[in-house]
């Protein structure tokens, strides 16, 4: 009983910072920061998976979801800054 | 005029969810399908993982179309940057003495850990998807610690394409041998819980995890050599 | 009603969903459309995995100890939910990356990102 109760408080406290995060992402002026803010997300999604007792999908999230995508939006950002130093 | 358009679609696909939402109850037993699945899987295809076998096995051509969809991502995105041949040498950044002594240590282990989660994929959770992935961000390091690296492009498409052809043999082998395309049973069970076993499970999960991972390489790598430039 | 772990996964979800497709329709930049979809990708993902849990139970592996192959049938999970999530985010990540690039090649056609300037189609 007490393991749920916990469980309950974590799963709560996850989805307020979760759904803080979409909202500054969406909100906020810095291209950079909203990228940050998605990783969160995406990282914070895979700790709910692994509580909805699916592991499988936790470990798929955590490598592409928070690693790979958030990598890729950087680089593209990078790329875009070079172009624009070089005018 | 746009505004007050976004907000009347923003109420209308939350009232469709809220009725998702208000008659969602709790289940206490598995569903006919998820009944079925978990009670044969052990003795049809003998994976510890019953996703893994649901992946590969029962829901095997999804799964085929899914990488069909990936290669073709990777496909695009080679055609539209059309890279140059030789590679233009960016001498302005330079990477800490850090980061490449610790890519050097790291990008090793992070293979190995890779070819690791796709070979267990049956018996523990992790699969090609998840070891293709772990090799990506290996490459990913290597190329964050010398953007100036030259990661083969040939070697890439050999192990994609070869991986690809293999995957799609091993699918016609079952239709001749076993009961049907992509049946695992053209080698026997096993032991279930062993290393060599649940038949072609493991094969197949290998050749997803090394085409994943060529391809994921692929797309960062294509990414990383682009150079923009004025003309299109 | 009682609250459960899934029934806030289920909320979470569906707020996302709707963050994510208020970011899409509102925002400027190029960029931060494809970053508002990744977030809707995020949030189509948490409610499909809330749908397949079932409440005590656990992952659909057999371990030998927690679960055999004798009573999987009453502690374990439905696996179907689990292994379309599990191809959608690899698909989720190729679409990303195949919209960054056009993203990159609009950027390289005319200078800019802005959504707004890109209106040669419309008459």
């Amino acid at each position: 009983m007490k393991m749920e109760l916990f469980k309950l408080i974590l799963i709560i406290v996850l989805a307020v910072i979760m759904l803080a995060s979409a909202v500054y992402a969406v909100v906020s002026k810095k291209t950079v920061s909203a990228v940050l803010a998605t990783g969160v997300i995406s990282l914070l999604a895979s700790v709910i998976f692994l509580m909805l007792a699916s592991p499988d999908v936790a470990m798929t999230e955590a490598a592409i979801g928070a690693g790979l995508t958030t990598f890729l939006f950087f680089i593209i950002i990078r790329k875009i800054e070079k172009q624009d130093d070089a005018k | 005029m746009r505004n007050s358009f976004l907000i009347i679609l923003i109420a209308a696909f939350a009232w469709f969810m809220y009725d998702i939402f208000s008659e969602y109850q709790t289940q206490e037993q598995l569903n006919k399908t998820a009944a079925y699945y978990n009670s044969n899987e052990p003795s049809e295809a003998g994976a510890a993982n019953v996703v893994t076998a649901i992946v590969v096995t029962y829901r095997g051509l999804d799964t085929l179309g899914e990488v069909t969809v990936l290669f073709l991502a990777t496909l695009i995105i080679g055609f539209i940057l059309k890279n140059k041949a030789e590679k233009i040498i960016d001498s302005k950044y330079k990477t800490s003495e850090i980061l490449e002594t610790g890519a050097k240590v790291l990008v090793p282990g992070s293979l190995i850990l890779g070819v690791y989660i796709f070979i267990n994929g049956h018996l523990t959770p992790g699969g090609g998807f998840q070891g293709g992935a772990v090799i990506g961000s290996a490459i990913v390091l290597l190329l964050l610690a010398d953007p100036n690296k030259i990661v083969s492009h040939k070697l890439m498409n050999f192990i994609e394409s070869t991986s690809g052809f293999f995957y799609v043999v091993i699918g016609i082998l079952g239709l001749i041998i076993a009961g049907g395309f992509l049946d695992n049973r053209i080698f026997p069970l096993g032991k279930l819980g062993s290393l060599i076993s649940a038949g072609a499970i493991p094969l197949i999960y290998s050749f997803i995890g090394l085409k994943v991972g060529a391809e994921i390489s692929g797309i960062v790598n294509n990414i990383n050599e682009t150079e923009l430039t004025d003309k299109l | 009603m009682t609250i459960t772990i899934d029934k806030i996964a289920l909320f979470l979800g569906i707020v996302l969903m709707l963050i994510g497709l208020y970011g899409a329709f509102s925002l400027k930049s190029i960029i931060r459309i494809i970053l508002s979809l990744s977030i809707f990708d995020t949030g189509i993902n948490v409610l499909i995995v809330s749908l397949g849990y079932l409440k005590g139970r656990t992952a659909p592996i057999i371990d030998g100890d927690k679960v055999t192959v004798e009573n999987i049938f009453n502690v374990a999970i439905d696996p179907v939910p689990q292994a379309l999530v599990l191809t959608a985010i690899v698909i989720g990540f190729g679409v990303t990356a195949l919209m960054l690039v056009y993203a990159l090649k609009l950027y390289q056609s005319k200078k800019t990102l802005d959504i707004n300037q890109f209106s040669d189609l419309k008459w």
